[in-house]
């Protein structure tokens, strides 16, 4: 029925390593097709479905083998594809680009010029991934095989050295050696918090209890994050060894993958992994014959942000409301079914087998002193180079935005970074060659976080921005403790008074005083990191709430109330279009006279500005 | 037993009652014997029937031996659950911060404008419910917006009207 071997050793793990690369060996080109989310809504099945066609038409079945690999990184290209061993990367590609393709690279072996990748900021084609400004700088161990490897092939993960690392971890080494070893490489969890790794595992090795789990968060709601979503789709396979290095360590026999609804992908490609995992034996009992019994059970989420707070999490996991409760008790003293429970991110997970196969030391040769080893980023907003990055921790940001993310479109001007989502803060452009790292960052009052990070240029409202946060936090806020069901409700509440152009300058001062109240006195991490997007946009603009009440003027005409309309008489055609457009017939004018608005009837609705053909209406 | 995701596929238009009801008390027998399953169930009910309306919530509680008011309590508790039929065609706004920055806010005021609903609201038709989601990963497209599983990238509102005049082109293929 199945061709899968057993595997009951790191020696059959090698027979399956060089049966794959043998196999590999047999083709001349191998074409990866992306299929991270960005690439799947931009339709790359079309594109793959083309490429096959093409192939078939020219009769080079046997010569090209074409895989669907998870995110490779440059989302705002896609469909993209990488032509191997040559390693040429084309872009934003359409079914109908790919018959000149086939023939030309794949058949006449000469590249695609005019399809391949194109730099913004250097105004030229690079052809090949090695000589892209957005991959050179970036180191991927989270993301080693995300992009590079079919998703769906546990064998190709295998022939990259996957679950050699357990196979290592249950063969030669002892718990207290894997959590050692995690505890050295200096690992922090990467999903927000950055508590070390292996202090977290040797307390749940530590816990009395018959009976333990490991939990994977996979609950990536922070809006503008998707690593660990791309982690998952891209390479299922990291996870699951993860976990069971973990649960080795700590001493549970069953982990839960907990994945957000949001995710079908992810959700199907990780029980995908799963069923091949325990086809081969490699889940299941006696693994590896070491006498280590392990299996994982994936829980769905069903929408609601405060589940990627652990007690929460648990709640959900369990079947009820995903309510926070109090620590202590901590979940590696009374997690889940009231059992010991460690709870790790997906990104941290992805990190393990590599530490453990490579060692701690080659880990912790990444990073700074206090924060070791990459992280991933979303980048997204107003850059160039939009899409999934890994880079050593404490790369200054610059290098980030201006080297790998290409900079600014349209040659404007930085104004902030968005880190850590709807708990972090902004980093201004005084701070831009900050290194980001979890102690430089918090102190600017950003956090790391889980990895979003936007980036906005001068055209954004800061008040704006905290206004949005604001907005999220109080719908996602459970209800449970005071301080967050009111106090966010409050905050939002004077934000859009603000904005509205009803502030006061008192009602900055009340919106300071409860934002560090709730921080204080809320129950969990969602509460009590809310007003950071407040906190750290008071920080660095004030200046601007100060316009908003102060001046009743929005610099960047991002809140409509406080924008005003006025005809530019010079360019005036006295066409009329615009009085004649106006819902609330507050322009007049005629043929002889320059049309004017009367800003007390005005309603700002800006159809004046859109139905003017000679762009005579300005704003403030 | 591992029950696949299809089975929650919905059919609510081919479907009778009966059917529906039959489909969804195999689910429930196949979580019979678990611990804590209870959001998977209500995936399931949500996906066979459409919504999970307070009759059907008083039947998983009969069914699961699960008290109706934890079964209440945790379908409203969750922004995936909905207790209110929905319309044929779910239009989504991507509100992440990404599609926010870049002008998702403009998209739903244009949806909102010619639909003639709010968010969370259906059209009188029965044709379209309007809802934000947050971040569904595709920030490189930004602004996104989805009908049903069409994701539609780089949305202005030009865009908007567009989009629906096609629908409404499908429609009457």
């Amino acid at each position: 029925m199945s061709d899968k071997v057993f595997i009951k050793s790191a020696d059959d793990l090698e027979l399956v390593k060089d049966a794959f690369l043998k196999r590999l060996h047999n083709y001349k080109y191998r074409v990866l097709v992306c299929s991270g989310g960005g690439c799947v809504s931009a339709n790359c099945h079309a594109v793959k479905n083309a490429l096959l066609q093409a192939i078939k038409d020219n009769g080079i079945e046997d010569q090209v083998l074409v895989s669907e690999t998870g995110c490779i990184g440059t989302c705002n290209l896609g469909p993209v594809m990488a032509v191997m061993p040559e390693e040429v990367f084309y872009t934003k590609l359409t079914p109908a680009d790919i018959p000149a393709i086939v023939k030309s690279h794949l058949v006449d072996g000469n590249i695609c010029q005019e399809n391949t990748y194109y730099d913004i900021a250097l105004q030229k084609r690079v052809s090949r991934l090695k000589d892209i400004e957005f991959f050179k700088n970036q180191v991927k161990i989270a993301l080693r095989n995300c992009g590079s490897i079919d998703y769906s092939s546990i064998e190709e993960y295998i022939a990259n050295d996957g679950y050699m690392a357990a196979a290592k971890a249950l063969g030669e080494m002892t718990r207290q050696q894997v959590i050692e070893e995690v505890t050295n490489s200096g690992l922090r969890g990467r999903g927000g918090a950055g508590f070390p790794t292996g202090i977290k595992w040797k307390a749940g090795y530590e816990a009395d209890g018959d009976e333990k789990y490991i939990v994977c968060n996979a609950d990536e709601g922070d809006p503008g994050a998707f690593m660990d979503r791309s982690i998952i789709e891209g390479d299922p396979h990291s996870i699951i060894e993860g976990l069971m290095i973990g649960a080795y360590a700590i001493g549970a026999k069953k982990g839960f993958a907990y994945i957000r609804a949001e995710y079908p992908l992810a959700i199907e490609r990780f029980n995908a992994a799963l069923a091949q995992a325990r086809e081969m034996g490699i889940l299941g009992e006696n693994i590896f014959s070491s006498g280590f019994n392990f299996d994982i059970e994936v829980r769905i989420g069903a929408g609601a942000f405060v589940c990627g707070e652990e007690t929460a999490l648990m709640a959900s996991v369990e079947g009820g409301r995903g309510e926070p409760r109090q620590k202590p008790p901590f979940p590696f003293q009374k997690g889940l079914l009231g059992k010991p429970t460690i709870i790790n991110n997906v990104e941290t997970l992805a990190n393990i087998p590599p530490i453990i196969f490579k060692g701690s030391q080659w880990y912790a040769g990444f990073g700074t002193e206090k924060s070791k080893g990459t992280k991933v980023f979303a980048l997204a907003g107003d850059i160039n180079n939009t899409g999934l990055v890994e880079v050593p921790i404490g790369m200054p940001l610059r290098d980030i935005v201006y080297g790998i993310g290409g900079g600014i479109p349209g040659g404007r001007e930085y104004k902030a970074a968005q880190i850590g989502g709807p708990s972090g803060g902004c980093i201004p452009k005084e701070h831009l060659d900050t290194p980001v790292d979890y102690d430089s960052l918090t102190k600017l009052g950003a956090i790391m976080g889980s990895g979003g990070l936007i980036i906005m240029d001068e055209d954004k409202c800061m008040v704006d921005v905290a206004k949005y946060f604001m907005d999220f936090v109080q719908n996602e806020s459970c209800g449970k403790c005071i301080p967050c069901r009111l106090g966010t409700k409050r905050m939002k509440q004077i934000l859009e008074k603000i904005t509205d152009g009803k502030g006061t300058p008192e009602d900055i001062d009340e919106l300071e005083a409860i934002a560090r109240d709730v921080t204080a006195t809320a129950l969990c991490g969602l509460g009590q990191t809310a007003s950071n997007p407040i906190l750290s946009t008071l920080r660095s603009f004030r200046n601007e709430y100060e316009e908003h009440v102060t001046d009743k003027k929005c610099a960047t005409g991002k809140c409509k109330e406080l924008v005003s309309y006025r005809v530019l008489a010079e360019i005036c055609k006295k066409c009329g279009l615009c009085a004649k457009n106006c819902p609330a017939t507050a322009i007049t004018g005629s043929k002889e006279e320059p049309y004017e608005i009367d800003e007390s009837k005005c309603i700002k609705c800006g159809i004046c500005l859109e139905k003017c053909p000679f762009e005579a209406i300005s704003t403030n | 037993m591992n029950i696949e995701l299809d089975a929650s596929k919905c059919c609510c238009a081919q479907e009778k009652d009966e059917q529906k009801y039959k489909r969804f008390d195999s689910v429930i027998s196949g979580y019979k014997d678990k611990e804590g399953n209870l959001i998977q169930i209500l995936h399931y009910a949500q996906g066979i029937f459409g919504c999970i309306s307070p009759e059907l919530q008083e039947y998983i509680a009969e069914k699961t031996g699960i008290p109706v008011s934890k079964v209440h309590g945790v379908v409203t508790f969750y922004a995936h659950f909905s207790t209110e039929p929905k319309g044929e065609h779910i239009i989504k706004v991507c509100m992440g911060t990404a599609c926010f920055v870049l002008g998702a806010k403009d998209i739903v005021d244009a949806l909102s404008d010619k639909l003639g609903i709010g968010v969370g609201e259906t059209t009188k038709d029965g044709k379209y419910t309007l809802e934000v989601t947050r971040c569904i990963g595709a920030c490189g497209l930004a602004p996104v917006m989805t009908i049903d599983d069409v994701v539609y990238q780089q949305v202005d509102k030009k865009k908007v009207e567009q989009i629906l005049n096609n629908e409404e082109v499908k429609e009457h293929e």
